[in-house]
């Protein structure tokens, strides 16, 4: 702070100076509206006192103090905040999984501060690689791959007003021997650029408006911690098959149907995309032309719309994108020839 | 420039007693809880260094008749400073306004009215202005001191 006194204002003395006493104080009481961070640093605080009195000889006279000025100076304090309402869920070996944070100036001054992330730093299952910082440079709070800024320390450290805030996002790659449900921890620090340290520690002359800058509650080092949670799926077949000979009975017999059945079950977390099943008619039998079946509903030899096919040799069956816990049931019939 | 404002604070009311029967002279002191020498936390208040939002500030008022005569009907005003939210005052003579000086009275007695007409009592932090208002005439050669509190909002 900048602390000044002036002179006593030059003798006044004047009749009904009581009246003019009252008007003179009234200036200043309506405040402008209260940030959470508190008065700006820079604002001078002034205060002045008037007495009014009267002499035996009947004048009134009215004298004013002199003025004091503090200037307020800038508390450094800075927070950091997860803004995912919970894991990200991301695929191991996926390369430019997101997490989402929130930097807030809580200080009283225009303050930059200096991002950084640990994505080693331990009480997890996996080590996620941060490639990049993105700053929500549009202020729209999504990701915006090629209009929100890449992050560069030193260059583009985000400034903020008191009580404004940046959403970031980081960028990691999730590494390939990540299991099904680990978690992966990635650590954003935000640091005053001014300083930071332990709280009181003071900068002076480097607050905004030239007081001094001093290091608030946080140590003006906000940091919180984001998590991944690796969705990992993977599916299991399982084959049977049932056969029927001409006279109600199971003989492997020429003539002889036998109906097979894949049973496609995906496990884990998350999904399967594009799973694909194909299965080769067994030597010594015949296709049954349009017995292929998907969930019970019958499906065309033809490469078509459908998702099965004959091709001569196999069947093939489309799943499409298969969630975790789902099981997918594909029928076919062959005549033992 | 510190000693030359020092000097310029301490030769200004000097100035003024010169001038005038009554000085008035306004300090502000920072309070701040330290450990004291028995290790209880006790109150001090500093010259101010350094000043952040939530500080607590102690307004001294020292007044003075240096003139030959009794000033009678003394009264003295000050607005809270901008910035600052009024704590209170150990003083019980004090009668505070809410409303920029309009109307005084004891906190417990005010009230604030909304805009829509609703009131409510009013607390510290709604104080505008303090005044002391003497019964008793300051003697010629005598003085004496007042203070309020405030934080920086």
């Amino acid at each position: 702070m900048r602390y000044q006194a002036t002179g006593a204002k030059s003798p006044a003395f004047r009749k009904n100076a009581a009246l003019a006493a009252v008007t003179a104080v009234s200036a200043g009481i309506f405040a402008s509206p209260a940030l959470a961070a508190g008065t700006p640093a820079g604002t001078n605080i002034t205060n002045v006192a008037t007495a009014t009195y009267e002499l035996p000889n009947g004048d009134e006279a009215s004298v004013d103090s002199n003025i004091v000025t503090l200037m307020v100076d800038e508390l450094l304090d800075v927070s950091v905040a997860w803004g995912d309402p919970s894991d990200v869920s991301a695929s191991a070996g996926a390369a430019g999984q997101r997490l989402k944070f929130t930097v807030t100036n809580g200080g009283n001054g225009t303050e930059s501060f200096a991002l950084a992330t640990v994505g080693n730093g331990g009480g997890d299952d996996f080590d996620p690689i941060v490639t990049s910082i993105v700053l929500d440079t549009n202020g729209n709070g999504a990701y915006d791959a090629g209009i929100d800024t890449v992050y560069s320390s030193g260059s583009n450290d985000p400034e903020l007003d008191p009580d404004e805030s940046i959403t970031v996002f980081v960028l990691s790659t999730i590494p390939a021997g990540a299991g099904d449900g680990h978690r992966g921890r990635v650590d954003l620090t935000a640091v005053a650029k001014t300083g930071s340290g332990a709280p009181g520690l003071s900068f002076a002359g480097q607050g905004q408006g030239g007081g001094n800058a001093v290091v608030g509650a946080t140590g003006a080092d906000g940091e919180d911690d984001g998590y991944y949670r690796v969705a990992k799926a993977s599916v299991a077949f399982v084959k049977s098959a049932a056969i029927a000979d001409a006279f109600g009975g199971t003989a492997a017999a020429p003539g002889s149907t036998i109906t097979y059945t894949l049973a496609a079950t995906v496990s884990g977390t998350g999904s399967l995309a594009n799973l694909k099943v194909s299965d080769v008619v067994p030597a010594g039998t015949t296709y049954k032309a349009g017995s292929l079946t998907l969930e019970g509903g019958a499906l065309t030899d033809s490469a078509d719309a459908d998702a099965g096919s004959f091709t001569g040799t196999a069947i093939n069956v489309g799943l499409g994108t298969v969630a975790a816990g789902t099981t997918r049931t594909i029928t076919f019939q062959v005549r033992i020839d | 420039m510190k000693i030359w404002l020092a000097l310029l604070a301490l030769l200004a009311p000097a100035t003024a007693m010169a001038a005038e029967p009554v000085s008035l002279t306004s300090k502000v002191f920072v309070e701040r809880v330290k450990p004291g020498a028995d290790g209880k936390p006790v109150t001090v208040r500093e010259e101010p260094g350094v000043v952040t939002p939530g500080d607590k500030l102690a307004f001294v008022l020292r007044y003075r008749n240096s003139g030959g005569q009794p000033a009678t009907g003394f009264t003295l005003t000050n607005p809270i400073p901008p910035s600052v939210a009024f704590t209170g005052t150990d003083d019980a003579s004090a009668s505070v306004s809410v409303d920029g000086g309009k109307s005084w009275g004891a906190l417990a007695s005010l009230k604030v009215v909304a805009a829509d007409g609703t009131s409510r009592p009013a607390v510290a932090a709604d104080v505008t202005h303090i005044r002391w208002s003497f019964g008793q005439p300051i003697a010629a050669g005598s003085g004496g001191e007042l203070s309020f509190r405030g934080v920086v909002e």
